[in-house]
C-alpha cells in the first residue's frame, strides 16, 4: 500500500502547514476528548468495566482458535458461509469473487476499517463493481477520492465548510443550504436510492459472537442495517481478533467502546446479524458470507505485539495524542493512524516502510492512560524502536551519535571532562542567557532558543563546595 | 527525625541539570538536607540513558543502568530532580534487566528506593517547607513521565501551596505533553514545534509571572519557545522556588 507516498516528515510538514486541517482536527478531537471525559466521569464503574474488557480480550486471545471454531460452527448452523483469509490479497479475492458470483453491479458498504486494511475499495473498482459508501463520513471521502483519516470519523480532516463545498459540487440537485442538517438530508436522499438497488451489502463487524455465530455492527446512522438487509447478499469482513465468547461479552465491551469513542453510553444502532433470511422472515439477505481475516494477527499473537490484539478500535488514543492532533491521520500513511496505528502499521506494511511512526512519539503515555483495554502503547512503540535499532534501520548519523555519547557516558571521569568542555563551548554561541542558533542543533534552534549553560557544571561546583566543607 | 538514623540519599543530578542549570541540583540538596537527609552526589553518575533507551539501543542503556545501580547501592534512597529520569530508572531499568540473572533483583531493589524529588519530600519524608516567600503568580506544567509513570501531581502542588505570596494559576491542558520528548524534539522538530507553540500559548494565556515544572528538559523546551515568542514568562524548576532560590535569574537569564 501507499507506495507512492512522500516520506513521513514531508507528509507531516505539509499537514502542519494546512490551517484548515488543524481547525478540523481541533473541532473533532476537542469535542471527543470533552465528551469522553464526561462519559467516564458519569460512569463510576468505568475502571471496573475497563478491567473486565481487558480480561475478556485477554481470554479470547489466549483461546482464539477455540472461539473461532465455535463461531464458525454456529455461524454455519445459522445458514451463513464462513471463509478464511490468510492475508489481504486472499480476503480481497474472496470478496470480489462473491460479488461477481452474485452478478453484482452495485455494492453498498458500511464503514469498516478492516475493509480499508485489505484494500477492498480498490479491489471492487478493479472488478468493475460500483461501490457506494453509506456511512456519511465515508460518503464524503468517497466523493473526495480520499482515505479515512480517523478510525471513527473518517472525514474528520475536512471542515463542515469543506464538506458543504463538496456536496454542492457533487450532489444532484445540490443541497439548498450548507448547515449540517440540510447537508445530511442531501446525503440521505442520494444514498437512499442506492440502498434499495444494491445487489450486495458489505459490512465489517465490531464483534463476532462465538456462541451464536452472529456478527455485531454498531453505528449512529443506521446505515449498516440498510446495507445489510435489502441486498440479496450480505458479506461481512472481520479481523479474527473481533471474536467474543457471547453476547454478554460483546455488551460488556460496548460499554467501554462507545464511551471511549464518542462519549455516548451506547450507539444509536447496535445490530446482531445472525444468518441469512429464514422462512417467514419479513426481510434480510438470501445469502450471508463471513470472511475472517488474519493478515498478520496470528503472527502478533506469538510475539511482543500480542497486547495490541486487545484493541477494540475506539480511537481514544488518537483523540488524546499530541502528535495526531497536529498532523492528522493521513500523514501517518497507513490504514490506521495515531498511536494504535503506529503499532499496527509496521505489522501490516513492514517496519522498513514505517519506522518513523513508532519514533514520532513523545512517549507521554496519554494514549495508554485513556485506552479502554489497557494497551501499553508506549511500551509497544518502544519494542518497534528496539527492533529498528537492532535491524539497523535508524539513520547512520543517529547511530553514530548515540554510539559516541554512550562511549563517553560509560566513563564518568571522561564524561565529567566532556561536559566541562561542552558547557564552555556552548557558552561561546550565546549572547545574554540564550543561544539562538547552534550548529548540529538546528532542530532545536530553528524553533526555540536554548538556555545558555551557567558556565561550570554542577559536578565542578559541587566538588569545590565539598572541598570547602572539609 | 530524632532518635532515628539520618536517611542517606544519593542524589542523581541528571545530565541536563549538571550541564545547563546546576542551581537546581543545589536547591535539591538544600531541600533534602532541610528534610533531615544526609545527601551525597556520587561521582560515578552520568545520565539515565534515555537518549539510547528511546532510540531502541537497549545494550548501551543496560550498561549505563548497571553502572549507576552499582554506584548507588549503598544509599537508603536515590532521588532525582526529574520525573522523567526517575521513571526510566523505576520502570525502564527493571524491564531492561529482567532477563539478566545477575542484575534483575538489583534493578528491582534500586527501583524501589528511587524517587522523584517532590514525591520523595511529601510521600516519604512528610516534609513541608516553612518560611518561604515569593510574591509572584505562577502556573505549573505536569511533565508526562512523572505524572503518568510515577503519579507526581499533588505533591509539587502541596509543597508550592506553602510558599507565601505565591499565587498558583491553573494551566489549561496542564497534563498535555509540551512536545519535548527527549530526542523527539530534534528528530521531529516540526511536529515538536507545533506542540510547544500551543503549550506556550496556553502558558501565556494564564498571565502568570512564572512557569514551574519538575523536569528541566520540558522546562528548556517551553522556556526556549516562550523566549523565542517574546513572552515575559520566567521559568524555574519547582525545587528552586521551594528552596527559596527563585529570587535570582530564571532559566535563560544571566545575573
Amino acid at each position: 500500500m501507499n507506495v507512492a507516498l512522500p516520506p513521513f516528515k514531508e507528509r507531516a510538514k505539509a499537514a502542519l502547514a494546512d490551517r484548515r486541517l488543524k481547525l478540523a482536527i481541533d473541532r473533532t478531537t476537542g469535542t471527543a476528548e470533552a465528551k469522553r471525559a464526561a462519559a467516564v466521569a458519569a460512569f463510576p464503574e468505568f475502571d471496573a468495566a475497563r478491567a473486565r474488557g481487558r480480561a475478556i480480550k485477554d481470554h479470547v486471545i489466549a483461546n482464539l482458535g477455540h472461539y473461532l471454531e465455535m463461531f464458525e460452527r454456529n455461524a454455519t448452523a445459522s445458514g451463513a458461509h464462513v471463509h478464511w483469509a490468510v492475508d489481504d490479497a486472499e480476503a480481497r479475492a474472496i470478496v470480489t469473487r462473491l460479488c461477481l458470483d452474485a452478478k453484482a453491479k452495485v455494492v453498498t458498504r458500511s464503514k469498516s476499517m478492516l475493509g480499508e486494511e485489505i484494500g477492498l475499495p480498490h479491489a471492487l473498482a478493479d472488478a468493475g463493481i460500483e461501490r457506494v459508501e453509506t456511512d456519511l463520513a465515508e460518503h464524503i471521502i468517497q466523493l473526495a477520492g480520499e482515505t479515512p483519516s480517523h478510525i471513527i470519523w473518517p472525514a474528520m480532516h475536512r471542515t463542515r465548510e469543506q464538506v458543504a463545498e463538496l456536496f454542492t459540487a457533487s450532489h444532484r440537485p445540490p443541497p439548498e443550504a450548507d448547515d449540517p442538517a440540510t447537508m445530511v438530508q442531501s446525503a440521505r436522499r442520494v444514498l437512499r436510492e442506492k440502498f434499495l438497488g444494491a445487489d450486495v451489502g458489505i459490512s465489517g463487524a465490531n464483534f463476532l459472537v462465538a456462541d451464536t455465530g452472529a456478527t455485531c455492527t454498531v453505528t449512529n446512522e443506521g446505515n449498516a442495517e440498510l446495507t445489510t438487509t435489502p441486498p440479496r447478499v450480505h458479506i461481512v469482513t472481520a479481523g479474527i481478533e473481533k471474536i467474543v465468547p457471547s453476547t454478554a461479552h460483546a455488551m460488556a465491551l460496548l460499554r467501554i467502546l462507545v464511551r471511549s469513542a464518542t462519549g455516548g453510553e451506547l450507539t444509536q444502532y447496535t445490530t446482531f446479524h445472525c444468518g441469512p433470511k429464514r422462512p417467514g422472515d419479513a426481510d434480510g439477505p438470501e445469502e450471508m458470507h463471513i470472511v475472517l481475516v488474519d493478515n498478520g494477527r496470528t503472527k502478533m499473537l506469538a510475539g511482543e505485539f500480542r497486547e495490541m490484539l486487545r484493541c477494540i478500535r475506539c480511537g481514544a488514543c488518537m483523540n488524546h495524542c499530541v502528535v495526531y492532533r497536529q498532523i492528522g491521520g493521513h500523514a501517518y500513511g497507513g490504514t490506521y493512524p495515531g498511536p494504535m496505528g503506529s503499532v499496527l502499521t509496521p505489522v501490516l506494511d513492514g517496519l522498513a516502510a514505517a519506522r518513523d511512526l513508532p519514533n514520532a512519539c513523545t512517549m507521554n503515555g496519554r494514549c495508554a492512560e485513556v485506552c479502554p483495554v489497557g494497551i501499553p502503547i508506549p511500551t509497544l512503540l518502544r519494542a518497534w524502536r528496539r527492533r529498528s535499532w537492532r535491524e539497523r534501520l535508524e539513520p547512520g548519523a543517529l547511530r553514530a551519535g548515540i554510539g559516541l555519547w554512550a562511549q563517553v557516558a560509560h566513563r564518568p571521569a571522561l564524561y565529567r571532562l566532556a561536559s566541562r568542555i561542552g558547557v564552555r563551548a556552548l557558552r561561546a554561541f550565546g549572547r545574554d542567557g540564550w543561544i539562538g542558533s547552534l550548529p548540529l542543533a538546528g532542530g532545536w534552534t530553528a524553533y526555540r532558543d536554548l538556555p545558555r549553560p551557567s558556565g561550570r557544571t554542577f559536578m565542578e561546583q559541587y566538588r569545590d563546595q565539598q572541598r570547602g566543607r572539609k | 527525625m530524632s532518635g532515628q538514623p539520618q536517611p542517606t540519599v544519593g542524589l542523581f543530578v541528571t545530565c541536563l541539570v549538571d550541564a545547563i542549570r546546576p542551581q537546581i541540583g543545589f536547591a535539591a540538596i538544600q531541600l533534602l538536607e532541610e528534610a533531615g537527609c544526609r545527601v551525597e552526589v556520587p561521582e560515578a553518575q552520568t545520565c539515565c540513558g534515555q537518549p539510547a533507551f528511546n532510540s531502541g539501543d537497549d545494550r548501551d542503556t543496560a550498561r549505563l543502568a548497571r553502572q549507576t545501580i552499582a554506584a548507588f547501592e549503598g544509599f537508603d534512597h536515590v532521588v532525582l530532580p526529574s520525573g522523567s529520569c526517575a521513571a526510566t530508572m523505576v520502570h525502564g531499568w527493571p524491564e531492561l534487566l529482567a532477563g539478566d540473572p545477575d542484575w534483575a533483583a538489583r534493578a528491582k531493589a534500586f527501583a524501589a528506593k528511587t524517587h522523584e524529588i517532590t514525591s520523595f519530600l511529601v510521600d516519604v519524608l512528610g516534609y513541608t517547607p516553612s518560611g518561604r516567600r515569593l510574591a509572584a503568580s505562577a502556573t505549573y506544567h505536569d511533565s508526562c513521565s512523572g505524572l503518568r509513570e510515577l503519579g507526581v501531581a499533588a505533591q509539587p502542588r502541596a509543597l508550592l501551596a506553602r510558599v507565601e505570596g505565591l499565587e498558583m494559576r491553573g494551566l489549561p491542558g496542564n497534563d498535555v505533553c509540551c512536545g519535548f520528548g527527549g530526542t523527539f524534539c530534534v528528530k521531529y522538530s516540526d511536529i515538536s514545534n507545533a506542540i510547544v507553540t500551543e503549550k506556550a500559548e496556553a502558558i501565556e494565556g494564564t498571565g502568570a509571572d512564572l512557569l514551574l515544572a519538575g523536569d528541566l528538559g520540558c522546562l528548556m523546551n517551553m522556556a526556549g519557545k516562550l523566549h523565542r515568542r517574546g513572552a515575559r514568562t520566567r521559568c524555574f524548576h519547582a525545587v528552586e522556588v521551594l528552596a527559596g532560590r527563585a529570587d535570582g535569574p530564571a532559566i535563560g537569564e544571566e545575573g
